[in-house]
């Protein structure tokens, strides 16, 4: 385990010497806009794809004549997967280059990592990531999905439409499944669900010898009621198992998937033959038929100049974040983090869907929710949705902790986890 | 709050088509069949959810016999509307556009562009419901496999229609197992009789069968039956039914245990050679199962009408690749830091990490695609509980073979010969004329190969992507470590007992908790037996 360990710093230290010199730009007629996603290690296949997003949208601003009649300058930095190396390449983003605003970050862990840093240099951070909730910083929007706008919405299509009975909730193991799964759980006893009718099942990361637990859920799912599995298995640990369901012929009808992690990208990678009929929950799917999202998968196709690169979910909240951002740079007429992060709160752009995107209070915004079905083609066919924007709910309110909990940044509360019933701001800064 | 965007009715459409079928029913109501046939397709051609739906009742209730091409063609997803007249059409992907077929008569239609026609699109309700409908109309097909596929689809979704219909088929079946499906379903139902003798009638007759259905319908019986005679016997017909179940559950167990040893082995197999045989840790062993995969991925890529054939064509190619990368390591690196371990382990890490980042530039940071053959998916039912998977079962063959050859070629080959003197007593061998160099070259050759060979087959298995190497670097070194250094069958051993204790804790501990239980396991019995299960013998061990 150690060796492990000692290779993660050893790659860090590689990554660092060949990435940390960026551009030493002539600044001053510049506004910088920091990029941290992982370019190398196991993140590296989904985040680079949002590293060019990125530089698309800042290449379109300028195209534009800039923001604030500045040329906007990305400072590209690579964190190399490595959660400590997350808060270094932060620190050395606002102190060194006095980025105006970072767009990154993707698993929870890498964002707890960068938030005492945004929060001690009073730096921003938009985070474009589906993520569990229960937390909301001064210096943090989150742009992704909160539970609230993809678990909630994704169970309620289930038990409603599907009348699914028993649940599976398998995730991989770390804090996005186990929160994610903590809130499905209150939430479905909430509803009459019995204890016997859920299974929680957690595997390591890239987890790829399924057998034992298909066949688990293959019995669990033959006691004669409707079953379902709700996965936030993450990553490529997907492919393996959605092999196994095939192999063991638990098809889409017999046992729904449906999955939280699971986006044109990552089904860009396989055969998606076995995957037909099962689901995903996201705000976005590139088959979604807009004159926007027309725009925007031209505009990348033409920016990354191969037209069979996909367009995925957290590619939108990146969307909407920047556009977000430079509207309120626009309004506070300054990139000063505090003008920039009253400016922002009840701005909306439109989103690639059709509808509007609106900052909240919490710094979450408002997002429709969508469940579509795989195809054979990659794409997903949407088979259900919201009929209107679900506002992002920082704090859950199906967990006891929180429930009693808001996020507000607006005066006179100003506070991520204000207590609404002892009318007290926690002393966290989150 | 939310809404059914897509089931909601066009009701000006809808309506206009049910006045114009109303219309179209009452002139053909002579043709009572067809005319079911012929509106349950006007309805399908809506491409709507609901109205598909409703047209596939149509069809299958219409009993003709054009009706399971047509829904089984629309199950696949591969019923297409013609956009210019409207007609529906079975397409197949060729070169230039589609191929067509008529779905009623199944004769070819001639072919049409891409942009020609619009998929009829199905979701899961209509998927599950087209199943039944497909397996009604199968009961009746000629070939016996095929009714008994249909009846065991059926056996937990019976209606009252479709039971009348198995109670009239089952009397004329010829096929005794067809006809005990039949028993079965009929069974099934009449646990919910009035009389309580019938239904402890049925309970006899369902006594050891174990398709699942048959299980939840006994215990929903259970759960509200007051009668205590039919109690007893539903008592006693699960408990003979859970105590099958448990046997064959600890075969199932037993399969994946030794299909997950025999990936272990091939992984570790290799590095057996190079680490075990030859002591150099070799960190970027991973790297090189890893270019095996990618091999795999390319020959695909080179030949993607033959995707099987690809598949051995690659065995020998990755073992080439690998081989000439290992060897090129070993010429190019390790041959300077022979007796220096902790340099050797520093340094073939360093390669590991050149490796992948040769791989994410080169070809892509994202995971490939490798197809996978059609005799590799799907599983061999032996029995409603128990199925083995095809791809674990080649797996296991395949393991067993290489590790046969290898070794036969340890064991009766000159090199193997030359290996293994060099391994015991270099100087020695060396005296006695062996070239140790070139020795040493072809053992790292030979392990890199065999890592390249494991890529082939964990390709089948898991994600190709520039990661997938440091998944099994950790394993393969503690099965070898477990087996003992320097020793074949000890891999094997070690690798086989590794997955099967693995598989039998996960169940009640958790994939997690079982791997961290078996880490402590060979942690204390490394403690225990430092040279592990077969440790070597002889003057090499001492030194």
């Amino acid at each position: 385990m150690t060796k492990t360990k000692r290779f993660a710093s050893a790659s860090a230290l590689a990554a660092a010497l060949s990435f940390g010199i960026t551009a030493l730009a002539n600044a001053a007629d510049t506004i910088k806009v920091g990029i941290l996603h992982s370019l190398s290690g196991t993140m590296a296949i989904s985040e680079t794809t949002l590293k060019d997003t990125m530089l698309m949208l800042i290449d379109e601003q300028n195209k534009k004549g800039g923001l604030l009649g500045k040329q906007l300058e990305a400072v590209v930095v690579d964190p190399a997967s490595n959660w400590p190396l997350f808060a270094e390449k932060a620190r050395e983003l606002i102190e060194k280059d006095k980025v105006a605003a970072v767009f990154g970050c993707w698993t929870s862990v890498s964002r707890k990592s960068v938030l005492p840093v945004f929060e001690e240099l009073n730096g921003l951070l938009f985070y474009p990531v589906q993520y569990e909730g229960e937390e909301s910083s001064k210096n943090v929007f989150y742009t992704g999905a909160a539970p609230n706008q993809q678990a909630i919405p994704a169970v309620d299509y289930l038990m409603d439409d599907l009348e699914v009975k028993r649940w599976v909730l398998a995730g991989t193991d770390y804090v996005y499944p186990r929160t994610t799964n903590k809130i499905l759980e209150a939430y479905l006893k909430s509803k009459g669900v019995a204890e016997e009718d859920i299974m929680i099942n957690y595997t390591p990361f890239g987890h790829s010898d399924w057998q034992s637990i298909v066949s688990e859920i293959k019995k669990f799912g033959s006691a004669g009621k409707k079953t379902a599995v709700v996965s936030t298995i993450n990553g490529d640990a997907n492919v393996p198992f959605y092999k196994e369901l095939g192999n063991q012929g638990l098809s889409s009808e017999d046992i729904p998937v449906v999955a939280f992690s699971v986006g044109e990208e990552e089904l860009s990678g396989i055969d998606t033959k076995p995957l037909v009929g099962h689901l995903a929950a996201w705000n976005y799917f590139m088959s979604v038929d807009t004159p926007e999202n027309e725009a925007f998968i031209d505009t990348w196709h033409g920016f990354i100049k191969n037209d069979d690169r996909v367009t995925n979910d957290p590619m939108e909240a990146h969307y909407i974040g920047f556009n977000l951002w430079t509207q309120a740079v626009e309004k506070a007429g300054s990139t000063d983090t505090d003008k920039v992060v009253e400016a922002i709160i009840g701005l909306e752009t439109p989103n690639l869907t059709g509808g509007k995107a609106v900052m909240l209070k919490n710094h979450h915004i408002t997002k429709p929710v969508l469940i579509g079905e795989i195809q054979d083609d990659g794409q997903f066919a949407v088979v259900w949705e919201t009929d209107a924007e679900v506002p992002g709910d920082a704090w859950s309110d199906f967990l006891p902790g929180s429930k009693d909990i808001v996020a507000d940044w607006t005066p006179p509360i100003s506070c991520g986890n204000y207590n609404s019933v002892t009318k007290k701001c926690s002393g966290q800064n989150y | 709050m939310p809404t059914r965007l897509l089931r909601s009715p066009l009701s000006a459409l809808r309506l206009w088509l049910l006045v114009a079928l109303a219309l179209c029913a009452f002139a053909q109501a002579a043709l009572a069949g067809s005319a079911e046939l012929e509106q349950g397709i006007a309805l399908i051609k809506t491409n709507k959810y609901d109205q598909v739906e409703e047209g596939v009742t149509l069809v299958a209730s219409s009993r003709d016999p054009r009706a399971v091409g047509l829904l089984a063609a629309l199950q696949d997803s591969d019923l297409y509307l013609r956009k210019a007249d409207g007609r529906l059409f079975i397409a197949t992907r060729s070169d230039a556009g589609y191929d067509l077929i008529d779905p009623l008569t199944q004769a070819p239609a001639g072919t049409a562009g891409k942009r020609d026609l619009k998929r009829i699109r199905i979701n899961n309700r209509l998927r599950s419901q087209l199943r039944t409908a497909v397996a009604t109309l199968n009961l009746t097909h000629p070939e016996a496999s095929v009714r008994l596929a249909a009846v065991n689809e059926m056996l937990d979704r019976l209606d009252a229609d479709s039971l009348a219909l198995l109670r009239d088929l089952a009397g004329d079946e010829k096929n005794a197992e067809v006809r005990a499906g039949m028993t079965a379903a009929i069974a099934l139902a009449d646990l919910n009789a009035d009389e309580p003798a019938r239904r402890i009638e049925a309970l006899d007759q369902l006594e050891g069968n174990l398709h699942p259905a048959v299980q939840g319908g006994i215990q929903r019986l259970l759960d509200r039956e007051q009668d205590e005679a039919v109690r007893a016997t539903a008592e006693r017909v699960l408990e003979g039914l859970q105590f099958k179940r448990d046997l064959y559950g600890f075969a199932e167990t037993l399969f994946f245990g030794l299909s997950l040893g025999s990936v272990l082995v091939l992984a570790a197999i290799g590095l057996a050679i190079t680490f075990g045989v030859m002591g150099v840790i070799n960190m970027a062993h991973g790297e090189l199962i890893m270019l095996g995969a990618y091999t795999t991925y390319i020959v695909q890529q080179l030949m993607p009408e033959h995707i099987g054939l690809a598949l051995f064509l690659a065995i020998p190619a990755a073992f080439v690749v690998s081989g000439a990368v290992g060897i090129l390591i070993e010429r190019g690196v390790i041959r300077f830091l022979y007796g220096r371990p902790l340099e050797t382990l520093l340094a073939t890490f360093g390669i590991s990490l050149i490796l992948q980042q040769l791989v994410r530039t080169l070809i892509s940071p994202q995971n490939v695609p490798v197809a996978n053959p059609d005799w590799m998916s799907g599983s061999w039912q032996i029995n409603s509980v128990l199925s083995l998977t095809m791809n674990r079962m080649y797996i296991i063959a395949f393991c067993l073979i290489v590790f046969t050859a290898l070794y036969l070629v340890m064991r009766r080959t000159s090199l193997g010969l030359q290996v293994r003197a060099v391994s015991q007593n270099r100087a020695m061998a060396r005296a006695m004329g062996v070239r140790s160099a070139r020795v040493d070259a072809l053992t790292f050759g030979l392990g890199s190969g065999i890592a390249g060979v494991a890529g082939v087959a964990l390709s089948q298995l898991t994600n190709v992507g520039p990661n997938l190497g440091q998944s099994y670097i950790i394993d393969s070194f503690m099965v070898v470590v477990f087996g003992g250094v320097g020793n074949l069958w000890g891999t094997l051993v070690a690798g086989m007992s590794l997955g099967v204790v693995n598989k039998i804790l996960e169940p009640w501990a958790g994939a997690v908790l079982a791997k961290i239980l078996v880490l402590i396991f060979i942690i204390l019995f490394i403690q225990k037996r430092p040279r592990g299960l077969f440790p070597q013998k002889g003057r090499a061990a001492e030194g």
